[in-house]
Formats: C-alpha cells, structure tokens, sequence
C-alpha cells in the first residue's frame, strides 16, 4: 500500500501512464466535452475520441440502434466531424483537461490511415492513436482490414511509419483466429491491442418482416458480448508482449477486474456510458474500493493473474 | 443531471396511457416546456437502455406529513409499448426510479400576442400540457388532439382547465370528430385574422401533414421528435433525424436529443 493506505491504482499503457486503468470507448464517449457534466475527467484513466476521418461522415439512415437481450446493435456508419473540425472545435476542450485524450481514427485506404495518422501525431492534446481495423479496404474489393492479417499488418505498419506516438491496434472480433490477427499487429508495430471491437449482429422485425437496421447489421454491443470479450482478451494475452486493453460489456467494477485477470492492462467503458453517463467514473472507484477490500496493494498484480 | 426521483403516483388514465408522478429536484421541475428525461425502468440488464419520456408537467405538492414544505415534482404521460414501459406501469408509489435530465431543447413561446395552436396525437400530448400551461400565460391556445379511438385522446380535461380551446378528432369517430385532426386545424388556420405559432408532437405521418400545412400559410411551426436513442446526451448519434437539405449524396442529420427534440418544421426533411 501507499503511505495513505490507498492502493495503487497506476499502469502503463505501453509509455503512458495511466492514473487508473478505466478508459472510455470509442464512439460511447462523444469528444469528451458531451460528458463533461456527468464525469470528474481527471477520475478516469483516459477517454477516447468518436472515429475520427479525414473528411466529415454524416453515418448511416435510421433506424440505427435497437436494443436486444442484454445488449445493443449499432449501425451509425462512423458519423464524425472529421479531423479539421476536430482540430479547430474539439481539441480546445482537450487542453482543459489533465487526463490524457485518445484519438481513435479510421480510413478507407492504407493511405488515409497513414494521413490521419501524421495529422494526429501534430496535435500535442492527443496521447495516443487507437485504430480502428474493422473498416472496408477500398481498393480490395470492401474486405475489412482488420479480418485479414495482411491487410491489418499494412495499415499498422503505415500508420507505425507515421507516428511516434502510443499505437493502440482495435482488434475485430469477426475472425476466425483474433491470435493470428494479434501477431500480426503486434509483429507490424503495434504498441497496445485493445479488444474487443463489436461483434456483427442483426435484429428482425417479424411483423414488418424487415430488418430492424436501416443498415441491416449492426455492431452488437453491451454486457451480452462480455464472455466471448473475455475469452479473445485471455487468448491473445498469452500469444502477444504488448498491453492489451479489454472491451466488450464492462458494467461494473468486477467486470472490469475479470478483464485484468484475463490479461487486460486496462479496459474500456462503452455501452455503459450510454445506460449512466458517469458509468466510468464509478467503476474506477469501485475498483479501488475493491482492491482496499480485498487487501491489494498494486492493480498491476491483477494483470494476466488468473489462476488454472 | 441524473437522479433518484421516488414514485407519488403511477395511474391509468386511459387503456394503455399511464401517467406518473415523481419526486423531482428544483433544477428538473423547473424544466421548459418540450425538454425529456431518460429513465432507467430498473438496474438490471433487461431492459439494458433507458427509455426516454416527455415532461407532461412540473408543480410543487405538499407532502402528507403534518408542517411540511412544498416539495418539486415531476409528471410524464406514457403508453406502454414495450417490455421497459410494461415494467414502468407495475410500478407503485414509493418506488424509485433513476432519472436522468431534464434534457435537449424546449419549445420556443414565441410572442404573445398572436394565437397559439398546439397539435397532439396520442401520447404526442406529453410535452404539450407544460407548453400549454406556459402559452395560456399571455396568448389564446387552441389544442388539436387526435387519436385512433377516444382510448388515445388523453388528459383532455386538463387542457381545458387551464382555459384551451379543445377540439378533438378520432379516426373511428368514437370521440369529437370522426377523421383527422388536421382537418380541424385546417378549418381554424381558414378563419384565422391574425399572426398564429403552430406546436405539434405525434406521430410521424401526423407531423408530416402540419408541417405541410403551416409551410403552405407561412406559419411558423415547431414540431417535437420522438427518436430511438440509447444516451439521451448527444453521443450514440442513433436518434438522428434528416434536416432540410438532407438526400442520399449528401446527408444531412440533426440529433434529435441534444438539438431537439424540438425543431422549427423548416429545419427538417418531410415527404413531399
């Protein structure tokens, strides 16, 4: 224990250090400032930024969300500013804030990801890039980067070239083997994996007998997905050197500690912001309530400490 | 703000329309006219989303105990759709239920010296009871209020008592006039003299057709969305709606929560 009897909740994310291993998800979290009123920021570990690309998106046509047993689909079609406004309306709200901000980002071609990677690397407010893999590659045909490991290897490896900032790689669940997919971001220079991405889903509308997504399928999200989450964080874990940051239906605090055991250094919060907007801040300081509880001096000693 | 509202009442007041009373902090009942809240039905994960409900009304009551202050409270109206609303309407008095709001844009009251005519469809009603009760303050307020059957004509007599002028409509003819009630507003905006602000809250098709109407007289015209969305605060985008110049090349998308969910008619997209 620290002097004050306080654990110590730290960790290091692959060079950046973290008051407290609870983050917030892409895309759950707006641009941070949206949650400003519900959030002490410098309660959580880092935030993550919605999708970012180089030009505006307006997303997809409603209906874009339903909710489903124990979870959400999702088809919003990476609505977001785009990196100029981000730039000039967004990032002012990041100097205000003492916790670092993460950019997550995303493109259609190994080339817009290497762009957006050097735009961000400019920005000092950003700490680090996380990359969404889970979009069509355009000049392939649509096939989703981050279902093929060539693929996601080329825009790592760009995207590695273009910055020397953290480079967290966000895995896709769609694969076969997420390990194989792991080795080779982690082999073309990723400094962190954070998984899971949602898992494709659909919901029908028997009546109308319509898919109840504009978009048909949608990302399936929220404390449903939690078991197949743990699962590939625990598989990769034992495959890979580098940090990994565990999503997929974290609720409470004790989710979140079932992350680290699997192998997490950090995790992230994201359906359940929507549910309470202070969801992240809350599970931090349950965390360390548990920790007090359960006579543990270090979270660090957490990590990867399942027993067999 | 999020918070712990406990449950006064929770009544029936027609087939499949309940309306609730809660505790409410002074910063939610001082809520505008045409602002919502998220509520979450329970803390389980299913149903996992709050749902969101239109303030029907805000006040002051004297609690029972002898010697005690007026306290703030709130009132939503709402038909029971689904598995969430289903669980909402078993629940009683004393109950607790987690809040959060009030949130997104009010009506505008505009001016007070022209006539102000408010349509509603079924549960559409909610947010226009408070609106009324702000609009009779300083102008003429005429209510249309339609529904499939008499069942979807709610809170009538509440409109009334604040001094609206109601007409209703029903689709089966079991209450008011048989037909739609926009013939209604239609036959009044004919014998309108002066300026007017059209307020509407219902469903789509009905919106639709106000919106047409007002644009064809130059009406100004305020509409209030209902959207599917699962934060309430602006970040999961699922409750957008297309503004005016939206098309399949070049869309265009409001969030209905943190823009609306009221929109001057203008600002949206509606069928031709």
């Amino acid at each position: 224990m620290k002097p004050d009897n306080r654990p110590d909740m730290t960790v290091n994310l692959a060079g950046l250090p973290l008051r407290n291993p609870v983050m917030t998800a892409s895309g759950t979290f707006g641009y941070g400032e949206e949650f400003a009123e519900y959030v002490d920021m410098e309660s959580i570990g880092a935030f993550v930024t919605k999708g970012l690309s180089l030009k505006p998106r307006a997303g997809n046509p409603t209906p874009r969300i339903v909710e489903t047993p124990g979870g959400m689909l999702n088809a919003i079609g990476l609505q977001n500013v785009g990196i100029d406004a981000f730039i000039t309306k967004k990032v002012p709200y990041l100097r205000t804030v003492n916790t670092p901000a993460i950019a997550n980002f995303f493109g259609n071609t190994v080339d817009e990801y290497a762009e957006m990677a050097r735009r961000l690397d400019d920005i000092p407010e950003v700490a680090a890039l996380e990359v969404n893999i889970s979009c069509p590659n355009v000049k392939l045909g649509g096939i989703v980067f981050g279902t093929d490991p060539d693929c996601a290897a080329s825009v790592v490896a760009a995207c590695r070239a273009a910055t020397n900032k953290p480079l967290i790689i966000k895995l896709s669940p769609n694969v076969t083997d997420v390990v194989l997919m792991a080795r080779a971001c982690e082999d073309a220079g990723a400094d962190a994996l954070s998984m899971i991405n949602t898992l494709i889903g659909m919901a029908i509308d028997l009546n109308k007998r319509r898919p109840v997504l504009a978009n048909v399928t949608g990302g399936f999200s929220g404390p449903a997905i939690k078991p197949v989450a743990l699962r590939m964080v625990w598989q990769v874990a034992k495959a890979v050197k580098v940090p990994i940051i565990g999503i997929g239906g974290i609720m409470n605090a004790v989710d979140a500690l079932e992350f680290m055991l699997a192998g997490a250094t950090a995790v992230q919060v994201g359906t359940a912001s929507f549910i309470n907007p202070g969801a992240a801040q809350k599970i931090a300081e349950d965390m360390e309530t548990w920790l007090i509880e359960n006579g543990v001096a270090d979270i660090k000693s957490l990590i990867g400490a399942l027993e067999s | 703000m999020q918070f712990t509202a406990m449950i006064l009442s929770n009544v029936e007041v027609s087939p499949g329309y309940w309306r609730m009373r809660m505790t409410a902090p002074p910063e939610c009942a001082a809520a505008r006219p045409g602002q919502f809240v998220m509520v979450r039905v329970n803390g389980a994960i299913d149903p996992l989303l709050r749902r969101p409900f239109g303030i029907f009304d805000v006040g002051t009551y004297i609690p029972a105990q002898s010697g005690a202050i007026p306290q703030p409270y709130m009132e939503m109206l709402y038909r029971v759709v689904g598995k969430g609303t289903a669980m909402l309407s078993t629940l009683h008095g004393s109950d607790l239920l987690d809040v959060l709001g009030p949130l997104g844009k009010g009506f505008d009251l505009g001016a007070a010296d022209e006539e102000k005519l408010i349509v509603g469809g079924g549960v559409g009603l909610a947010p226009l009871y408070l609106l009324a009760k702000e609009l009779v303050k300083g102008s003429k307020v005429r209510l249309f209020a339609g529904g499939r059957t008499r069942d979807d004509i709610l809170c009538i007599t509440e409109f009334e008592r604040l001094g609206v002028e109601c007409y209703t409509a029903t689709e089966d003819g079991s209450l008011g006039e048989c037909g739609l009630v926009t013939e209604a507003l239609l036959r009044r905006l004919d014998q309108l003299k002066g300026r007017a602000t059209v307020y509407a809250c219902g469903p789509h098709g009905m919106l639709n057709a106000v919106a047409g109407i007002a644009a064809e007289r130059n009406i100004p015209c305020q509409v209030s969305l209902e959207g599917y969305m699962a934060c309430g605060v602006g970040a999961c985008l699922g409750c957008v709606a297309p503004g005016h110049s939206h098309s399949a090349e070049n869309p265009d998308y409001r969030c209905v929560c943190t823009e609306g969910p009221v929109f001057e008619s203008g600002e949206l997209k509606w069928r031709d």
